[in-house]
């Protein structure tokens, strides 16, 4: 990883905490953020090293812990935020919220909240590149609760079977939901099971960036190169409970187990990397500056955009209306052929 | 391929084989998805050696992978035909058909466009039980985001399909398996019937029969033996069940004040129990009788003939509602047209 891309990394993660700190914030004051928010701060390498592996018209597909995700694409805060807080200048127009985010223009094909469901759309979008002769790439995240659904064994055998442009990315955070990993699953590994599937499975650190973006990029190449697909499983750690439940914990993780995780905080990791590498401190003290500056102006931008109004309600959900041209109940029925049963 | 000047006749399955060959070569994002679909039953038989092993891929079984992957294609540009070949199977890939496909356009505020055809033969009255049985368009009636058709006759099957093929929303296209034998006549050409446009098959002034797919035939024969009766029955097909023409619906109704729905499927949320609820709202004033219902009695289809022949609408079963429908009505005059 170049110099310029180390710092880009950091800049995206340092975007990534703001962005969810900002929207914790928000949650806990009761400022607007209603349903379900889960967080990925903890997570930030492993989102943020796969999506700099990827090119800017590559696609990605996220899932219920996802707000990195469409931010480590390149996609602007504002409409993000925005998004969060349910407002009309959202990137989904207030349709999805936290677990539906999604921005076309920078490839981010939205995020699902079924565990797992995204893996085969991953693949889907990979073949859809080979129809339309393209060379892009599409990247599934996850986390090790979607490694046991069969969406991701279907998902990886069709992949593997027709040797698609895809890359899964497993973000391996120890729980799903409540439930430890090693209580529901008889193997240690998931990167283990890309075998059965006759593609490469590379576990890695996931608290580090830039190994993360090393064994994504190799996947990449391999993808884009008609090599086939990849199973990435890097092992991370989220510092907040599954969702945000307004100060309620679950308390299923024993407390040290946190600390040991936090003393590899993935931006501590890259800072200590950068400053090693000869990069200023005030350098870096400016990108955070940066990254806290966007942030503030995204949540001002949402808290200061308008609701949908009352007809957006029935909005979005046909491409081609009811009652357009030459589609649906128009101005008299047409006869039918009328049809004769043989046999 | 025979008959008059600009008309052809085909078989139910030959149009559908006919509408997807003339997409796929007008349009080289149109791909099938289809498990088996180099068989010799398979409408998609031979397409492989036209449109090349990427455009009809060989298929696992596999349809909760392979309808997310029609998804995640679509989504980026590729025009998929998912053939579920027994509608029962879709059931499979529930979550990515209700869940995704016509959830995402929604969800993502308009930016994703899912223009699929997910084909789903019903292979009722077959003597293949409860499990390869089901007439599932009424659950899916229930998802906003899904149009929904049900072909009854080969023009039909072939125009609308053209149509769904080049839809940009998801299509849900629901074949009867027994017509897949049926012929007619065709018209020669780019034939496309738009979606949520009813036919009148046949025009009548006593009283409306709404069927839905096979029951289509069923009540044409039924209002045949009527007519030698003096009974005249005016039969609409829907055609598509979302969107719904009620406009024509209701026309019927007001013209002939009383109204038989013929569906093979089941009663409750059904099909007919919509369009009875849309003519009780819309067109009470219109009606000299009760509405009255042929439909499948709220039971699994059974394996044994003997009593799966009791399931379904039959040309006698509607001709006896219609007549009961006319016996049990008020005088027009007492009606509020």
């Amino acid at each position: 990883m170049d110099r310029e891309r180390q710092l880009d990394a950091m800049r995206r993660m340092l975007r990534i905490r703001r962005f969810e700190e900002a929207a914790m914030d928000i949650v806990r004051k009761g400022q607007g953020i209603a349903g379900s928010v889960h967080l990925c701060i903890g997570q930030e390498a492993a989102i943020v090293g796969s999506c700099l592996a990827l090119r800017a018209d590559d696609f990605t597909v996220g899932y219920h812990r996802s707000h990195g995700h469409p931010i480590a694409k390149g996609a602007a805060l504002g409409p993000l935020m925005a998004e969060l807080m349910g407002r009309r200048t959202g990137v989904c127009r207030g349709k999805g919220g936290s677990m539906h985010l999604a921005d076309f223009a920078v490839g981010s094909l939205g995020e699902t909240a079924i565990v797992g469901a995204g893996i085969p759309q991953a693949a889907g979008a990979a073949y859809g590149a080979r129809i339309r002769g393209s060379d892009q790439v599409a990247l599934a995240f996850f986390g090790d609760g979607a490694a046991n659904i069969g969406s991701f064994h279907e998902g990886l055998n069709l992949a593997a079977a027709w040797r698609l442009g895809a890359v899964f990315v497993c973000e391996n955070n120890l729980y799903a939901m409540s439930t430890a990993l090693a209580d529901t699953m008889a193997g240690e590994s998931i990167a283990a099971r890309a075998a059965a599937y006759a593609m490469p499975g590379v576990a890695v650190d996931g608290q580090d960036v830039v190994a993360v973006y090393e064994a994504v990029r190799a996947a990449v190449d391999r993808a884009r190169g008609g090599g086939g697909p990849t199973l990435v499983e890097a092992r991370t750690y989220r510092y907040r409970d599954h969702a945000e439940y307004g100060g309620l914990d679950l308390g299923h993780r024993p407390a040290e187990e946190l600390e040991a995780w936090r003393a590899r905080d993935p931006l501590d990791l890259h800072r200590a990397r950068l400053l090693a590498d000869g990069v200023s401190e005030r350098e870096l003290d400016e990108l955070a500056e940066a990254a806290a500056e966007e942030v503030r102006a995204a949540v001002q931008f949402a808290k200061t955009s308008p609701a949908p109004e009352p007809e957006e309600l029935l909005e979005d959900l046909w491409a081609t209306p009811v009652g357009a041209p030459g589609h649906g109940p128009g101005p008299g029925p047409e006869p039918a052929s009328t049809p004769e049963v043989v046999g | 391929m025979s008959g008059r000047s600009g008309v052809r006749t085909l078989s139910y399955r030959d149009a559908i084989r006919e509408a997807m060959l003339e997409e796929m070569r007008r349009d080289p994002r149109v791909v099938v998805f289809c498990e088996d679909a180099r068989f010799w039953t398979m409408p998609t038989n031979g397409f492989v050696d036209e449109f090349g092993p990427d455009r009809v891929p060989i298929m696992p079984i596999s349809e909760e992978g392979f309808t997310g992957a029609a998804i995640g294609a679509a989504m980026t540009g590729v025009r998929p035909i998912v053939d579920y070949t027994i509608a029962n199977l879709m059931y499979v890939a529930w979550d990515q058909i209700v869940n995704h496909a016509a959830k995402n356009r929604y969800l993502f505020g308009g930016q994703a466009s899912v223009p699929i055809v997910f084909r789903a033969a019903m292979k009722y009255a077959n003597a293949t039980a409860a499990q390869h049985s089901d007439r599932p368009y009424p659950q899916l009636m229930n998802v906003p985001g899904l149009k929904i058709v049900v072909p009854s006759n080969p023009a039909d099957a072939l125009g609308l399909l053209k149509s769904a093929i080049r839809d940009d929303d998801p299509v849900v296209y629901f074949e009867p398996l027994r017509l897949w034998g049926a012929k007619g006549e065709v018209p020669v050409g780019d034939h496309l019937v738009p979606l949520g446009r009813a036919a009148v098959a046949r025009e009548g002034r006593d009283a409306t029969v709404v069927a839905i797919g096979d029951a289509v035939p069923a009540a044409l024969k039924a209002a045949e033996g009527l007519a030698s009766d003096g009974v005249e029955v005016e039969v609409v097909d829907p055609r598509t069940l979302v969107p719904l023409d009620t406009a024509t619906i209701l026309a019927s109704v007001a013209k002939t004040g009383r109204l038989i729905i013929a569906d093979p499927a089941h009663k409750t949320c059904g099909a007919a129990a919509e369009i009875a609820a849309v003519v009780a709202e819309e067109g009470f004033a219109s009606l000299r009788g009760p509405i009255a219902r042929v439909v499948a009695p709220d039971v699994h289809p059974p394996f044994s003939p003997a009593l799966e022949r009791l399931m379904y609408p039959t040309p006698a079963r509607i001709a006896a509602a219609v007549e009961a429908a006319v016996a049990d009505s008020h005088p027009k005059e007492l009606t509020a047209q």
